[in-house]
């Protein structure tokens, strides 16, 4: 296929678009080197970095605590998590880069803004109960969006995806645990447990996208089968799945209009504030230069690292050659 | 000196999960040399004991079959049903075979 002049390619391309086309309406998956339209690979592209510097970006509010954990126990756990979330980010880089982008582009993209990741990380985490929060709702949230995405069209994405559901349930595990020592713990520990759950359970439910008749992406990605559900969908089924079990945490969740309906079969919920959501994602959110500021230090204080190991590599290759 | 990331080689990292299985793909990863890429694949791979031996290979050393020339290349076993055992007619009743 490189070796085609372009204009060979050109003539070409009804016929490849159809094979691409059969291949994600029979449900196979689309490989590297299988041809795509610009457009899906563009698309995959932009979810996909989106997707890894979320990872990344997301050690951050979390690393927050891991010197300030109140057990060995607490600290390890922890400690692992995060770095579980530097090899998610590692696995969707290196998913990204099989589409022709390369990890520098990537990391420059992040680093100057260009790139996003989900809006969620701008929030501060306050408290150690913050920590618990993240991993009930912030990894509960994701893992709805994620499981789905194991079936996504692109082979490597959803390869990744697999991998990380896997990571991701002791995430979220972990958070509920923490969450309910402290809510069983002193009227202290409780309250900071609920206050927690206060502030993160709209910025969750914010993390599923805008709604389904305001996404730009949307009805593209579900016709790409890149996406399986809709935003309202995934929402609407996250919603019905904590309900149950903040009852169990003996926490509530911050929404007077939150009651079952017993026609639809669902919880019905009160509106979410999208100005507050599209304000973060303009980068008005509490944290949002913090967040890039350090990953920029992070970076650059590395540098030398990364010149050793290449400046070794190199010496190490000449002696052998 | 300015070295950027990009001139790390891609390694393919194969993962044996236990013993008597094969060596299975699990991901690729960027390192400087075939030592830090065993190192990382250990740390990227294998957090929850997935593996008991690594192999890294650059990916660059891989020959792959081509996707456009999918069908003619594959296309000569298509046609062979008889090279597997359900082609074939046994009377009822025979065993072991």
């Amino acid at each position: 296929m490189t070796t085609m002049a372009p204009d060979t390619e050109a003539a070409y391309e009804p016929a490849l678009e159809a094979a691409f086309d059969a291949t994600v309406a029979a449900d196979e998956r689309v490989e590297p080197r299988d041809w795509m339209p610009d457009a899906y690979r563009a698309s995959l592209v932009r979810q996909i970095a989106q997707h890894a510097h979320s990872e990344i970006i997301g050690m951050q509010p979390e690393a927050n605590w891991i010197t300030r954990a109140p057990s060995l126990r607490r600290k390890a756990i922890l400690m692992a998590k995060v770095q579980d979330e530097a090899g998610h980010g590692l696995y969707l880089y290196s998913a990204a880069e099989t589409l022709g982008t390369s990890r520098d582009e990537l990391l420059d993209k992040l680093h100057a803004g260009r790139q996003r990741y989900s809006s969620i990380f701008n929030y501060p985490t306050l408290t150690w109960a913050d920590v618990g929060a993240i991993g009930w709702l912030v990894d509960g949230a994701a893992i709805t969006n994620q499981v789905p995405l194991c079936r996504c069209s692109y082979g490597p994405y959803a390869r990744a995806m697999v991998r990380i559901c896997k990571e991701e349930s002791f995430h979220q595990r972990q958070g509920y645990e923490l969450l309910l020592a402290l809510s069983r713990g002193t009227p202290a520990q409780h309250a900071m447990a609920q206050d927690a759950v206060d502030r993160w359970w709209w910025p969750s439910l914010m993390m599923f996208g805008p709604p389904d008749d305001e996404s730009a992406h949307s009805a593209q990605s579900m016709a790409w089968r890149i996406k399986r559900h809709s935003n309202d969908e995934l929402r609407q089924r996250f919603v019905d799945i904590c309900v149950p079990q903040a009852e169990a945490l003996g926490l509530t969740l911050p929404d007077p209009d939150l009651t079952w309906n017993e026609e639809r079969g669902a919880y019905d919920f009160g509106p979410i504030d999208w100005s507050e959501f599209h304000e973060v994602l303009r980068g008005n959110g509490p944290c949002n230069e913090q967040r890039i500021a350090q990953r920029r230090r992070a970076h650059d204080e590395g540098a030398w690292v990364r010149e050793a190991a290449s400046a070794y590599a190199a010496k190490h290759g000449e002696a052998r050659a | 000196m300015t070295t950027s990331r990009s001139d790390w080689p891609l390694w393919e990292v194969f993962v044996r999960s236990r013993r008597g299985l094969s060596h299975t793909h699990a991901g690729s990863l960027h390192a400087p040399d075939a030592e830090m890429a065993l190192r990382n694949a250990r740390d990227l791979y294998t957090r929850r004991s997935e593996g008991v031996s690594i192999w890294v290979v650059p990916s660059a050393e891989i020959t792959a079959s081509s996707p456009d020339e999918k069908d003619p290349f594959f296309a000569p076993a298509a046609d062979k049903p008889y090279r597997h055992p359900t082609f074939y007619e046994i009377p009822e009743g025979v065993r072991h075979l």
